[in-house]
């Protein structure tokens, strides 16, 4: 019989109970150095003149650049932009997936209507749908839009749905026979059961709408970040090309961190099951 | 069809043996060609522990879950109280919810809870999350969310048969001392026919689809394996199981 404590666990005079070592944090700046240790290898190659200034320019250039266009407003401006269609795109394909997903996994009905067009519609391509909705919807934003609601959608849904489907029927059946009905089961039960795979769906659904912005910002925008590297290319302004890929990367880094760190908070009895 | 009338029996169908809380007449049960229940007739009076025993497949859980409203396509008659609980095999604490939470699901009286924990000997382990406990403690948990609802009959299908044998024995224990506490009424489906000897009133043994004998358990407490009686009522229940035991004698 082993017992672990988590820290947050009170723990008791319980005779069971054996204390445990706190949990020794591994050395995460161990991670650090070869990131670093390319980054100082291409500044020292762009220095000593082995890779041309204009076919990728040294790190420092490309912060020297980023600091000059954050400093006079357009980094920011094409930023706010981006993280717009994103955010709003990411709303949308979000809160479809979350409900039909839902539906599909929650009722029979729902899933025989729903999941045979979802499932052909995933093996589409949808980046390769640009020139359908450009006839559709237009070239402007709302093309773009549904760009990213599109590649947010489908990781979400699948993963709303086999969260559903896979909770433990004997839970479900245990908490029927403590009286609960089915508002209750699905509150007490199915969401915190499906809450790691949604989570799973929306780190997902977000690299794909990050994906979806840099393609659909690539076509006819007057404004973004895929606006400011298709503009710096044409002027062989490698150095803000190569600022907006960092950018697109950060974004991308950002989100992921800040799910995670909801998902620790949220799912933290998984925590509990990780430490037996 | 099943007709059911679910809620507490009064006193109008009390018989000459006390007030009986469950009650089952003819519940039909079968999957596709298979007849797993062929119409078994059961009553379970207040206070009583009942154990069902049986081989393995004939039909012992498949009776308890339709007692517990758990299986809509049982046809027949059984009333059972609105106040009854039901303890698995398996512990089926919800893994995200911490120790207290699970016993408090659907009971709004935390200190009925709180108590529970108390008398499964865990109320130290309120905050811990259900899958930092042994196996013998998350079954306590389990008896603990069981008796917080105040049941007037607990359902359990088998609730010591994941443990191993020491964690048995002291949870045969619990359930006694629980039991002279609160009064509660009991159908015990185990195959350990020792089990049933220790902890029943009455055994009832299922067998190809029905009630096949009732015998009442008329060993005084405490109990044990080596006290007088308990080796002949053993033998008699193994013989209608089908596992005859030659006599020592």
């Amino acid at each position: 019989m082993t017992l672990v404590s988590t820290p947050d666990t009170e723990v008791a005079d319980d005779v069971a109970q054996v204390a445990t070592p706190a949990r020794r944090r591994r050395p995460r700046w161990q991670r650090l150095v070869s990131p670093l240790v390319i980054l100082a290898g291409w500044e020292a190659a762009s220095r000593a003149g082995l890779i041309g200034e204009d076919k990728l320019p040294a790190p420092s250039a490309v912060l020297r650049t980023g600091w000059r266009l954050a400093a006079d407003g357009t980094l920011g401006a094409h930023l706010l932009d981006s993280l717009t269609r994103a955010a709003i795109g990411l709303a949308i394909g979000g809160v479809l997936a979350l409900v039909l997903g839902s539906a599909a996994g929650l009722l029979r009905v729902a899933d025989d209507v729903l999941d045979p067009p979802i499932q052909m519609g995933r093996m589409l391509p949808h980046l390769a749908l640009v020139p359908l909705l450009i006839i559709w919807v237009g070239i402007g934003e709302s093309m773009k839009i549904t760009l990213v609601a599109l590649g947010a959608f489908f990781p979400l849904y699948f993963n709303t749905y086999a969260g559903i489907r896979d909770i433990d029927q004997r839970l479900v059946e245990a908490a029927r026979t403590c009286g609960l009905n089915t508002w209750q089961r699905l509150r007490h039960v199915v969401l915190p059961g499906s809450l790691p795979s949604i989570f799973l769906g929306l780190r997902l659904s977000i690299g794909a709408a990050w994906l979806s912005l840099v393609v659909g910002e690539q076509t006819n925008t007057q404004n973004g970040i895929g606006f400011l590297m298709m503009e710096a290319r044409e002027f062989s302004q490698t150095d803000v090309v190569v600022l907006g890929l960092f950018v697109y990367a950060l974004l991308g880094l950002l989100s992921d961190v800040l799910i995670r760190t909801l998902e620790r908070r949220t799912l933290g009895w998984r925590q509990g099951l990780k430490a037996t | 069809m099943a007709s059911r009338a679910q809620g507490h029996l009064g006193s109008d169908v009390a018989s000459d043996a006390g007030e009986v809380v469950v009650r089952a007449l003819g519940v039909r049960r079968s999957f596709g060609p298979a007849t797993v229940l062929a119409g078994v007739d059961l009553s379970i009076g207040a206070g009583e522990v009942v154990a069902l025993l049986g081989g393995s497949g004939s039909g012992k859980s498949t009776l308890l879950r339709v007692l517990a409203g758990l299986d809509p396509d049982a046809t027949g008659e059984f009333a059972v109280p609105a106040r009854h609980a039901v303890v698995f095999q398996e512990h089926r604490l919800l893994p995200w919810k911490r120790v207290l939470d699970n016993v408090a699901l659907g009971v709004t009286d935390r200190a009925a809870c709180t108590a529970a924990l108390a008398e499964v000997g865990l109320d130290t382990r309120a905050r811990a999350w259900p899958a930092e406990l042994s196996g013998g403690q998350a079954q306590r948990v389990a008896f603990a969310r069981a008796l917080a609802r105040s049941p007037e009959v607990l359902l359990l299908d088998e609730p010591f048969g994941a443990l191993d044998a020491l964690t048995r024995l002291r949870m045969q224990e619990l359930f006694q001392r629980l039991r002279s506490h609160h009064g509660f009424a009991a159908l015990l489906v185990t195959h350990d026919v020792d089990e049933a000897l220790l902890l029943a009133d009455r055994a009832l043994v299922l067998d190809r689809g029905v009630i096949a004998a009732d015998l009442p358990v008329d060993l005084s407490h405490p109990r044990a394996p080596d006290a007088p009686g308990f080796g002949r009522l053993r033998r008699r229940l193994l013989g209608l199981l089908g596992v005859p035991v030659p006599s020592a004698s």
